[in-house]
């Protein structure tokens, strides 16, 4: 029973990992642009497909991923550019729209440059379990684990610490401010695509040695991701971590001691309760402001 | 320095300047006053290039920028204190003010923040505290502190007093005082055309997107049409 628990934690662990990435490419967009970007779930996708064609093609692994993750990152770009931008002073709504149509875009486009099967990328490091309290853990759950880790401490430091971060903070919170002291509000978004496209497709590399990646991954991980943002209140960083693990353990203790059948009904239930008992989210930070 | 020729804007399509001619020289502190809705905020805002220019020229050192971005603006040397303060609620005090100096890149900043904090003390107390948190008139600093960390070569004050008692109204006049004493150039915009009157060199009257008035200081506020309309007189 504590070996059974403690195996169906680290799996919890992993995935809600995952969840944690996919919901911080959601708040970061959601914070630069208060777009919620349902092609989120593309850059995943892209970063997953991406990395396996290149490695496939012989591509030795380090450099395939950094491919994948700047062609992620240029797809997001690309969408900035050429639908988000162009649509300037459309409403929310409207940009919210634009992003599925990328979305159902871009999984046409990946049917038509790769095909509709799943595909396998050999994990990192080999996969011999490696025994834990009792229970085992794949290297590749390590790896989504650190990498995790490492990609939250980058952004936590990234927006606490550095002029650029702060300035897209302030952009996202007062867009009139930040033109009046000189922060050029369209880079900022312009990076906010990029950022958060990079992420997307790390999540999306990271979890296709375990879960296979196909043309439709990214349609189920974004909607567990947004679970994710929406459960630690979206637009919060450490929110979309905790939400993500959150979802995560939940998920996969349901699916131990309930039955594995509903794994993904757990994600929308959580969804739901959230967002009509708490729709700022379980751990939105309190406003700072004063009226 | 500043130089405005037929300057006009518009909400859509309704007019909000209707050809506005106005010269700011260097040294000076000029006072834009006028009612509510004169459009007042909009000129300001046009000039820093957050509001579109539908006809007319603005040039800065003789250079025309009527259609140059704001951030280009700044970094020439026009910086406003927006209406309502604008503070960015939910970063710190010091957070703020180093973004003030964001053209400048930051890090040549902090000679320019000693000097902030020299002029508002008040401001060194609460660097660490959450700018949401900070009282009408500690805001209003914070404003004008940032402003001052882009090193402005034309500060556009607009309302700075606005929404203040009455003490803490004397003491951003004294701010605005000391500034021009430094011998910085001042656009003030503000509904206390009484005390913005005393200290302008120079000030306009704007009345519906129009300049209907124009005068030194003393001379607009011994106007009887002045007075009786702006005055209370
Ligand atoms: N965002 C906007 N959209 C449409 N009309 C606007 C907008 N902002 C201002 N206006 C209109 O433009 C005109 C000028 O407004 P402006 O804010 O420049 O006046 P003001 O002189 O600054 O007034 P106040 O003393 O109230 O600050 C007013 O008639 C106002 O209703
Ligand atoms: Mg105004």
């Amino acid at each position: 029973m504590g070996a059974q628990l403690t195996q169906y934690l680290l799996t919890g662990v992993t995935i809600g990992a995952i969840y944690a990435l996919v919901a911080l490419g959601f708040s970061i967009i959601y914070n630069a642009s208060h777009v919620i970007n349902f092609a989120q779930g593309e850059f995943v996708m892209i970063g997953g497909m991406t990395t396996v064609s290149l490695v496939d093609g012989g591509v030795p692994l380090p450099l395939a991923i950094a491919a994948a993750v700047l062609v992620a990152a240029a797809v997001g770009l690309a969408l900035e550019k050429l639908a988000i931008e162009r649509a300037r002073g459309a409403s929310v709504v409207t940009l919210i729209i634009i992003t599925i149509g990328a979305s159902i875009f871009l999984r046409g486009l990946a049917q038509l440059v790769w095909d509709k099967n799943f595909h396998a990328l050999r994990p990192f490091t080999g996969d011999t379990p490696i025994a834990v309290l009792g229970a085992t853990i794949l290297p590749q759950s390590l790896w989504v684990i650190g990498v995790t880790i490492a990609i939250v401490a980058a952004l936590g430091w990234f927006f606490a610490r550095t002029l650029a971060g702060k300035a897209m903070l302030a952009a996202s919170h007062n867009r009139l401010a930040a033109e009046l002291v000189g922060i050029r509000v369209r880079h900022v978004l312009l990076l906010a695509f990029g950022l958060s496209a990079a992420v997307g497709a790390m999540a999306g590399i990271l979890t296709a040695p375990i879960t296979l990646t196909s043309y439709d991954v990214g349609l189920m991980l974004a909607l567990k991701g947004f679970a994710a943002a929406i459960l630690g209140g979206l637009g919060s960083g450490a929110g979309a971590v905790v939400g993500g693990l959150t979802l995560g353990i939940l998920e996969s203790l349901g699916a131990g001691f309930i039955s594995s059948a509903y794994k993904d009904v757990f994600a929308f239930v959580i969804m739901l309760a959230v967002l009509f008992f708490r729709p700022s989210g379980l751990f939105a930070a309190r406003s700072a402001e004063r009226v | 320095m500043l130089e405005v020729r037929g300057l006009t804007s518009h909400y859509g399509r309704i007019p909000a300047l209707k050809g506005i001619d106005v010269e700011v020289r260097e040294g000076e502190l000029v006072a834009l006053v006028g009612a509510n809705g004169a459009g007042k905020t909009t000129l300001l805002r046009a000039l820093s290039g957050v509001q579109g220019a539908s006809g007319g020229t603005v040039r800065f050192d003789g250079a025309d920028i009527t259609r140059a971005a704001p951030d280009r603006r700044v970094a020439l040397g026009i910086v406003q204190v927006p209406e309502g303060r604008q503070v960015f609620a939910p970063l710190t005090v010091e957070d703020n003010l180093r973004l003030g100096a964001y053209r400048r890149g930051g890090e040549s900043a902090a000679a320019t923040l000693e000097r902030v904090y020299a002029m508002f003390p008040r401001l060194r107390e609460r660097r660490a505290s959450l700018a949401g948190t900070l009282s009408g008139g500690e805001q209003q600093m914070l404003a004008m502190g940032r402003a001052m960390m882009a090193q402005p070569r034309l500060l556009l004050l607009d309302e700075p007093s606005m929404g203040l008692a009455p003490r803490l109204v004397e003491e951003v006049f004294a701010y605005v005082h000391r500034l021009k004493e430094e011998g910085r150039t001042i656009f003030l915009v503000d509904q206390n055309a009484r005390a913005a009157l005393a200290v302008a060199d120079r000030a306009y009257v704007l009345e519906t997107g129009q300049v209907v008035l124009a005068g030194t200081g003393a001379g607009l506020a011994a106007d009887p049409q002045v007075q009786q309309a702006y005055l209370g007189l």
